[in-house]
């Protein structure tokens, strides 16, 4: 194995299934178990993955959830084609939710999934077209 | 680990039912036979529920052996124990029937239970357990966190089991009593194979509290005819307890608690899938998470004679017939505190690892993956895993051969005696005609 191998996993997230959200997330927890992953990075993984799962669920009608597991770091990529984030800047800002209030009843909608997936993650990056789709990258690093 | 889920092997037939149920995928079929793998099991008791063979069972129990070990015996029945007899409307006879057999004391894990939520409550004013606080009452749920969801091992409440605490301080009564320390045995009555296990492997003390377990409906059959003799009126009223005893069933843990906001969760993939809710972060807005292995709580477990259905309606019954608890002193509050602050927090077991070094580790994954692609993902458990993708993890960890797979043998000797009508037997991942799934649907209809 060289340096630069990575572990690729990816998942297909259906839109508008909230009961299914969180079977990425509990698929990649199992892959990072057998990698001896310590538990509090796998914590920080599932978090950032979760709330990325859900607002592809939410908010754009499903994507694909991708993570690339190297030997320092773990790259999760959630990408949608869905309505896209018109001012990214506020959907940063906690508690800012266009969730609809259907979706609110179910207790979703808070307004702090990018917020938690920026706290828990070390790096992050939103790629969002308007119309086109939404494409966001985060890092956690592995400690050593 | 050590273990009190074991298999007779001459029952077995390998015919695989346990080892999908089983939920951290411990067992595999080998040779005509299964075995559990002993690190990843957790004692649940589901494959003893399952089998049609009857042949995996918990150790068992010699009620008789029991009581000649030691000369002073104290039995720790636990309420699921009341909740098995017809007709019974006082658990006075049946704690008599216990001394009738030959027990020297009985302490009731009821009362312990009611001890060790009061304690709880006021610890948890001036410790900080992390929210939700989650019980540590049911042993295979604490080791299901030990091996599998290690970052929530923060959120259990000190770690010991009413049955502890009672076998705990059941022994002090005696031996302030007078009774010499090596004279003392201690016994719990119990529903299921996590608590045997706890015995000799308990998960939150650094020494062993018991000298033994016994099955509930191993003790039952003994007790039924002493307990028909019993007169109402040479009973010794025992019997205390009364929200103690609720702890058999889900829920009666929770609401013994005081002020709790609580969710209650029984059944163990019912369980699984809210610890996954809280790993993710999906925190529920409760105080506190009580997780019980088996369907309905402690009723369900595997050694009870009863349904939990039967079961829990008649445990309402006897319970509505006991006085209310009165509370602890402030004595046996403290008490039971320093025991709870003489507990140790379990431990993270790296079971499911593949590699202790990481790079290793990784090629090992992609090996895995890799086989997986080449495998037919039909979960036929032929091969005596539970998954297409365990399968292919043994075949990496040399736990299998991959030829154990009957549909990658078949193919090959399909290939080798030259037959390319050989496709209509295989699963798709095997055929050497490629077909779209869109053509193969046209074929079907035309
Ligand atoms: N994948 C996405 N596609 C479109 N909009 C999104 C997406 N993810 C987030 N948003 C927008 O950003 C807002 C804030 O997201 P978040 O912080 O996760 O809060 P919430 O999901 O609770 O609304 C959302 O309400 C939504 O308007
Ligand atoms: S007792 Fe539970 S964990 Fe152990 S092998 Fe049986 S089903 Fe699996
Ligand atoms: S729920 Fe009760 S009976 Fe079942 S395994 Fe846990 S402690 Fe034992
Ligand atoms: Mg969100």
């Amino acid at each position: 194995m060289t340096g630069d191998d990575k572990i690729h996993l990816s998942y297909q997230v259906e839109g508008g299934d909230l009961t299914r959200a969180g079977e990425a997330s509990s698929g990649v927890k199992q892959t990072l178990r057998k990698l001896g992953i310590d538990p509090g990075t796998i914590r920080r993984v599932s978090v950032c993955m979760y709330e990325g799962e859900i607002n592809m669920v939410i908010h754009a009608n499903g994507g694909l959830a991708m993570v690339d597991v190297g030997l320092d770091d773990i790259t999760i990529t959630l990408t949608d084609f869905g309505p896209g984030i018109p001012d990214i800047d506020k959907a940063m800002q906690a508690g800012w939710s266009t969730a609809a209030d259907s979706v609110r009843d179910l207790g979703f909608g808070a307004g702090m999934g990018l917020p938690n997936m920026k706290k828990y993650s070390d790096e992050m990056n939103i790629k969002s077209i308007v119309g086109v789709g939404t494409t966001v990258t985060m890092v956690v690093k592995i400690p050593s | 680990m050590r273990h009190s889920v074991a298999l007779t092997l001459k029952k077995c037939r390998g015919c695989t039912t346990c080892i999908k149920s089983c939920p951290t995928e411990a067992i595999r079929v080998r040779n005509g036979k299964a075995t559990i793998l002993p690190n990843r099991c957790i004692d649940c008791g589901t494959c003893i529920q399952v089998c049609p063979h009857q042949a995996v069972r918990s150790l068992r129990s010699d009620v008789r052996e029991a009581l000649e070990r030691f000369p002073y015996t104290i039995a720790v029945p636990d309420p699921a124990l009341y909740a098995q007899f017809h007709n019974l409307n006082d658990v006075n006879i049946v704690l008599n029937g216990l001394l009738a057999i030959g027990f020297d004391d009985v302490y009731e894990s009821a009362a312990s239970a009611e001890l060790l939520a009061d304690a709880m409550d006021a610890w948890d004013q001036d410790h900080t357990t992390l929210k939700p606080e989650i019980s540590p009452a049911c042993p295979a749920v604490v080791r299901l966190i030990c091996i599998r969801f290690p970052d929530l091992l923060g959120h259990l409440a000190p770690v010991i089991t009413p049955v502890e605490l009672a076998a705990i301080l059941a022994r002090r009564r005696a031996e302030e009593a007078g009774v010499p320390p090596e004279d003392i045995g201690v016994f719990s009555i119990v529903p299921c194979s996590s608590q045997v296990t706890s015995v000799s492997a308990p998960n939150g003390l650094h020494k062993k509290v018991l000298d033994g377990a016994l099955a509930i409906r191993d003790v039952y059959l003994e007790l039924l005819e002493p307990m028909r003799q019993l007169g109402s009126g040479d009973l010794l009223p025992l019997a205390g307890g009364r929200t103690g005893a609720g702890w058999a069933f889900s829920g009666g843990e929770a609401l013994s608690r005081r002020d709790k906001r609580y969710i209650a969760v029984d059944g163990i993939v019912n369980v699984i899938k809210m610890l996954e809710e809280i790993e993710d972060g999906r925190m529920p807005d409760a105080d506190f998470i009580e997780l019980r292995a088996c369907t309905k709580g402690c009723l369900g477990g595997c050694l009870n004679v009863e349904n939990p259905y039967t079961a829990k309606m008649r445990l309402k019954d006897l319970m509505g017939n006991l006085p209310p608890s009165a509370p602890p002193s402030a004595k046996a509050r403290q008490e039971v505190t320093d025991i709870l602050e003489s507990t140790e927090k379990p431990e993270f077991l790296p079971t499911f690892q593949l590699d202790p070094d990481r790079r290793k580790a990784m090629e090992k994954l992609m090996a895995i993956q890799q086989l997986e692609d080449r495998l037919p993902g039909l979960r036929c458990g032929s091969c005596g895993a539970p998954s297409c993708r365990a399968f292919a993890e043994d075949v990496v960890m040399g736990r299998a051969s991959v030829d154990d797979c009957i549909f990658r043998v078949r193919a090959r000797m399909q290939h080798m005696a030259g037959n390319t009508d050989a496709d209509d037997y295989l699963p798709a991942p095997f055929r050497r005609r490629k077909e779209t799934p869109a053509a193969s649907d046209e074929e079907a209809t035309s």
